[in-house]
This record gives structure tokens, sequence and C-alpha cells, in this order.
């Protein structure tokens, strides 16, 4: 369900518009800094670029002659496609560069790589960096568009706006929902820009999780902690389960998979308690069988796919207003 | 015969309950008594110091000057002249160089290079360790032989507390005392800025306060155990102090140490990333910053110290996570505890401050400094309590600029640096307000 609005914009009316861009942000760093009026208007020109996907011709010329540098200090497939793909549908010319070929290793800089890559005249770069605060450091200092792809434990917001996309286009609204977000908080820069958005638009949030992976200190900014997910799950309007990133744990964080499944994993049987209406979202990549059942991740409340398909529309809107701005 | 006569000044000489207004004579090189002045005539240098005060040579027990091994961040030369430039005429060097300072030769060679280069005194220290690792104990008496007033692996720190008391045992036979860097590995882990909600906002590391008290308190029941004194280094949060003031009651030899920065700034501070607002330990809360000023007016607390950590700009100017901890203190230590202990929290007297920059070191590390009394060594410090300046980065004597306080505006400063009877730095006079000054 679409939420109805008096005029859809188009691409080519939102270029001709420009005069009175409410945008004027060279950088996405996170959501913690954006109003909910930027926020929105990032999430409205996504809209447009929705439609474009749905066209015979998915491409338009917006960034025509741009240079987009896929920079991924990170491993990371989803995010570096999607990024990738959304670049070519504004007809950027994009170069990938990951860690493994990155002269990282051979002990440059992450200052003097970039410079490097600004020198080549590279105009937007996204930057996904396990670092917190590495894509600030490099907006400072670069004339580029610097987009965090995800930086550390701090925040991925084009991930954040995906969700709030996605929520925004099934629930209408933002304003007044129960979102509840179970799993690793504590590791989880999705957690965050999904807490410092909502928060923004009125949304009531709930953290569920292990005691260990759920900080206190976010009581602070009015969210709610539970330890209980079956009390939480009947009043959720969304659900949205983080991958359990067992790769990135210390063992002394939690006990293992199995008490993982037990006290918090969304299985077909929990699933019951929810709303029919409720939203199961999902950053991916899905570890079946541990956040969520095999059946409940496919089931008709699960809009995981959704999620991917508004990431492209939501990473095209970002690398179009940025890129619109830096010079 | 070499003589100098400081007239006029506010003479603090806490180690000789001495608070006047009175003229101090140095003649060769050492703090002479005044009834020695009329055997000269000619040939004396005069120093005007009136409505300044008149203190002691300073010390600072916690600096790293990084020789050898990292000339690049600062040199033995470079760390002096920054002392001098903020009124110190005594530091303590961490042994934490390349090579380590685990060996005698290598302390031999730092006082070698410090006699021939340095213009203020420098002490080196030798680790507790070998090479740092932790594991087996450094040839502690050897090290103390050729000169080194302390043990302690700084920057690091024992985590095998059987190693660390048998380290504080031995300190014991050869009598110097045994510094710690309290930092517990496990509790800590990969941590870059203090537990809390600036921590949890920004997804940074967290560096819990506990994993710092948990070794205070070990710290404080080995002193107890083995008799015999630990310094705690940077003292950074309200637990550490409450343990220091409660052993320290029941006469634990257990002593804390305060860095400026621990009591200028907080964790918001970190909020944009900059890394000059990253040291170990890291900055933590107002809580923890009220209950260190706390400790330092009721006594808990007896030694300020800059930890000065120099870092050149190209290892400073990378991501948060792969910063080197520190930032450079010598130059500006002075001012900042002037300013807020003195002037705006009013937490303690210029007597006191001046004890702890004096009398306080000197009576841990057992050396002959931090006194105007005759036959002593003629090392002076001259402060203007309540001369208004800014830091100003690019006027440093340090190889390095990595301090969060540029641009700060503070009350009170050193202005004249004697060590030895001569002097080695003084504040140009264009830096300082116009005033009469009486010619001879």
């Amino acid at each position: 369900m679409t939420r109805a609005r008096e005029s859809e914009p188009t691409v080519v009316s939102k270029v001709e518009t420009r005069t009175d861009l409410r945008w004027s942000r060279k950088d996405l760093l996170g959501l913690r800094e954006l109003s909910a009026d930027e926020i929105n208007f990032v999430l409205d020109t996504a809209d447009a670029f929705k439609q474009v996907g749905t066209r015979e011709i998915k491409k338009v010329p917006a960034l025509r002659g741009k240079t987009l540098v896929n920079f991924f200090v990170e491993p990371s497939t989803r995010t570096k496609t999607s990024f990738e793909l959304a670049a070519f549908r504004l007809s950027a010319d994009v170069i990938n560069i990951s860690v493994t070929t990155s002269s990282l290793t051979k002990g440059e800089t992450l200052k003097d790589t970039a410079k490097n890559l600004q020198a080549l005249h590279a105009d937007i770069l996204v930057l996904r960096h396990s670092s917190a605060g590495a894509p600030q450091f490099l907006a400072e200092r670069l004339q580029s568009s610097v987009i965090n792809a995800g930086d550390g434990a701090h925040e991925h917001p084009t991930q954040g706006l995906l969700d709030l996309y996605t929520i925004r286009e099934k629930k209408g609204r933002m304003d007044g929902l129960h979102v509840v977000i179970v799993g690793d908080i504590l590791f989880s820069r999705v957690a965050r820009s999904n807490v410092f958005a909502l928060i923004k638009f009125g949304a009531r949030v709930t953290l569920v999780g292990p005691s260990t992976l759920v900080p206190r200190d976010f009581e602070r900014l009015g969210v709610t902690i539970s330890h209980d997910i079956d009390q939480v799950l009947p009043t959720a309007d969304v659900v949205n389960l983080l991958r359990i990133q067992h790769e990135r744990q210390r063992k002394e964080y939690f006990p293992g998979l199995g008490e993982y499944v037990r006290l918090f994993g969304l299985t077909k049987e929990r699933a019951k308690l929810l709303r029919p209406d409720c939203l199961i979202m999902h950053p991916g990549p899905v570890n079946r069988g541990v956040e969520i059942d095999s059946e409940v991740a496919d089931g008709n409340q699960s809009v995981i796919l959704d999620q991917v398909t508004n990431g492209l529309a939501v990473r095209m809107a970002v690398l179009y207003l940025c890129g619109g701005i830096a010079t | 015969m070499k003589t100098m006569l400081i007239r006029n000044g506010r003479i603090v000489d806490p180690a000789n309950d001495r608070d006047e207004v009175a003229d101090l004579l140095i003649i060769d090189g050492k703090i002479a008594s005044l009834s020695e002045f009329r055997k000269f005539n000619s040939g004396v240098e005069e120093i005007d110091a009136t409505d300044l005060i008149v203190a002691p040579g300073l010390i600072d027990i916690h600096v790293h000057l990084r020789e050898p091994g990292f000339g690049w961040k600062e040199t033995i030369e470079s760390g002096a002249r920054a002392a001098a430039a903020g009124g110190f005429t005594t530091v303590v060097c961490m042994p934490n160089t390349e090579p380590v300072a685990d060996n005698p030769a290598t302390i031999t060679w730092i006082k070698n290079r410090a006699a021939e280069i340095a213009c203020v005194n420098i002490l080196p220290t030798g680790t507790i360790s070998k090479n740092l690792r932790r594991e087996e104990l450094a040839p502690i008496g050897s090290l103390m032989q050729t000169g080194a007033v302390a043990i302690t692996d700084d920057g690091h720190c024992v985590q095998n507390h059987e190693l660390m008391r048998r380290a504080v045992e031995y300190a014991r036979m050869v009598g110097i005392p045994v510094l710690d860097h309290c930092q517990d590995y496990d509790l800590v882990g990969n941590g870059v800025v203090n537990e809390g909600y600036w921590s949890t906002l920004l997804g940074l590391p967290g560096w819990p306060a506990a994993g710092e008290e948990a070794m205070v308190m070990r710290n404080v029941l080995l002193a107890e155990l083995c008799d015999h004194p630990i310094h705690c280094q940077h003292i950074s949060s309200a637990g550490s102090v409450r343990l220091i003031r409660e052993a320290r009651a029941r006469g634990v030899k257990i002593t804390g140490e305060v860095c400026p920065h621990h009591i200028a700034l907080t964790d918001d501070a970190i909020q944009n990333f900059e890394t000059n607002f990253k040291m170990n330990p890291p900055l933590r809360s107002k809580g923890d910053v009220d209950a260190i000023i706390q400790g330092i007016a009721d006594g808990t607390l007896t030694i300020l110290a800059s930890d000065h950590a120099p870092h050149a700009q190209f290892e400073k100017e990378v991501e948060f996570d792969a910063a080197p901890f520190g930032i450079v203190g010598l130059e500006t230590e002075l001012g900042l505890f002037l300013d807020l202990l003195m002037h705006k929290k009013r937490a303690i007297t210029i007597n006191r401050l001046v004890e702890m920059y004096t009398v306080e070191p000197a009576k841990l590390l057992k050396i002959e400094a931090g006194t105007l009394s005759p036959g002593g060594r003629g090392d002076v410090t001259i402060i203007d309590a309540n001369l208004d300046w800014t830091v100003n980065t690019r006027e440093f004597e340090s190889l390095s600029r990595n301090t969060p306080f540029g641009g700060w505006k503070l009350r009170g400063r050193a202005v004249r640096t004697i060590v030895n009877g001569e002097t080695v730095w003084e504040l140009s006079q264009t830096k300082r307000p116009s005033k009469v000054v009486a010619t001879a």
C-alpha cells in the first residue's frame, strides 16, 4: 500500500526544480544528524526512483559523467551490489575497490588512499569500513561525496533508510508504530541507524536480545529494552530481526546459537503471537533457523525481498542527492 | 662563582612550609642562604619576581620522551625543551622506547643522551617485565643501579597478579617504587573510549571504568601484601578514587596520579571521532571528573602529571580505532591545573598544587628535588598564576602537536624555568602584560 500523494513527482521534474532543494549535504554519514524532513525528502526521492525500476528502460542520466568508487574496506556482497546497481541505473561510471585489492594492506593510510581516488576525480566515494567514524574522517578531508555504506558498529544509513522506506510504504506512516528490533544490538550499525531515525518519526522502539548484546544506554534515547520476546511480539507492528553474527562475536557474549534460538529466535510457534498485519523484516543475509525460521522468512508477513528492492531505490536517491551537491 | 638573585617573589616552598615574599639566592647551581649574599657584589644576575610565585622546580613523573626509537615523535632534546616551556625542571620518562628500557644499557644511553643534550633533569624508569611482555621480570636491581628511579610497564599492564606481586617484592628490596598503568585486558578488550552513552551511540568499542578499577584494587592488595608503594598512574574513574581513598585510610602505600585531560574533558568530546581526544585511559563522565577533583581536594590523589604522549600528525590522522592513544601535555598541564583546580574549581591552593608537583613525586621516588632548602639543587619554576594566555600549538617546543587544547584560554602558567641556577626557558616579554619593571 503506497501512501497517497497529490502529485507523483518524476525524476525529471526533480532535476528541474533543484532551486527549492531541501537537501544540502554532500555526504551521507548517518541518520542521527538528519532531520525528519531530510529523511522524508530522501524517501520521497526514492519513491520516484522506485518507479524507474519498473520501466522497460531502467536507466536515467542523472549521474552521467560522474565517477563513483565503491570502496569496501570490509567484506560485503549485497550492499556493494546494491550501490553498484544504483550507480549504473543513474548512468554513473563505477569502480570497485575491496580490501583484498586495496593498497591499505600495503600500509597506505586511509587518508592517502582516498586522496589518491580524489586525484583521479572520483565524484562519489561509497565507503564500507570496520572502524566507526571512518566515513566522517574522509568526508572532512575530501571534496568528493562520501556515502557511508556501514562503519563499524556505528551507522548504516542507507539500510536504515530502506527499512524506513519499507515501513512507510507498507504501513503508510511511522508515527505511533511499535517497532521491535531483535538480536545483536551492541555490534549492529543497522540497529543504530534504525533507532536514530525511527525515534525522529515518533515510532515506539523496543530492543530485544540477550542482556550482553543490548546496551542499556539506549534507554536514554527513549527506547524500551526487553529480554522477553514473547511478551513483546503481540503488540509489534514491525519486527526487524538482525543477523546474529557469530563470526564477530566473542564467545563470552552468549552461550551459543541453540540457546539463542530458544530464547530469541522467531520460530514458527512464536510467529503465531504476531498480529496478522505485523511486518517481518531482516537486513540479510538471513541465517535460516537461527534468528528466524525458514518458513517465517518466506511467509506472507515477510517483506525481506521488498527491502532489497527498496534498497536500490533508496541508494539511487542518496547517490543522486549527494552527488548533486558535491562539486 | 655564578650567582642568581630572584627578587621580591612570593616563595612557595611546601617542603619547608614557606609562603612569604622574599628573595631567593642561587650560588653555583645550588640554593643558598640569603646571608651568603653579602660576599658578592658584582656579577650577580638579578631577576625581578614581583607578583610572581617562586616555586621549587616542578617534577612531571609521567612523560614519554620517545627516545631511543621514535625520534619522529619526540626526542630527549625536544621533550626536555617542552618540559622547560611548561615549567618543569625534572621529568620522569617512561621505558616503552625501542629498544625497551628493560636493560642497563638502554637506561645508560638515556642518561648519557640527557646529560649531553637535555636542558632539564631527565630521570629514566625501567620496565617491570622483560620487553614489556608481562611474562618475566626485568633485571630490576641492575636497572636501579644504572639510574632507574622506578619500574613501570606503562602503556601496558602486568595481568599476572603473581608476577606483579614478585615485582613489587623485588622493587622493595631494591628500594624503588612501582608505577602501574591500571588496565585489565579482559575487561577492556579492544575498547577505545569510555564505555557508556557515547560509546553506545557512536558504536565505538567501550573501555569500562571497571577495567581500571579492577587493577587499582589489585594494586591496593599487593601494596598491602608487600608493604611497598605502588603508584597508580593516570587515574580516570570515580571508583578508582574511592578504592585509593579507602586503602590510604588504612595506611596502604598506594598513590594516585591525575592528568589534566581527565578533569578538563568528558567523553562527549569524542562525538566527531577526533583522535586528539583518544587517550588511555579514556575520557570519562562528569561524575568521574567530579570525583577526581574531590580526590585531589581531600588529598586522596597526590600527584599531578601529564602523561605527555607525543605522536606525529600522520599517526594520529587515521581512523579512530587505528589511532594511537595519547596527547602531548608538558606545555599545557600547569596552565590547565592552575586554571581548573585553583581558579575555577577552587579545589586546592597554589601551595598544595606546587606540593603535588614537587614534594609528593620526590617523596615517592626518594629523589633530592622539589625543595628550596639551602644546599639543594638550584631548580626553580617562576609562575605567574594570574596570567591569561591562549594555547598556541604552533609555539610548542615539542616535536608533536597532538593536543585537544589548542586555542584554550587559560589563567596561569610558568614564565621562567631555572635548572641548576641557569635560566633554560623564559616566556618572551611580549607575551606578558606590560608593567613597570624596576631596574637596578
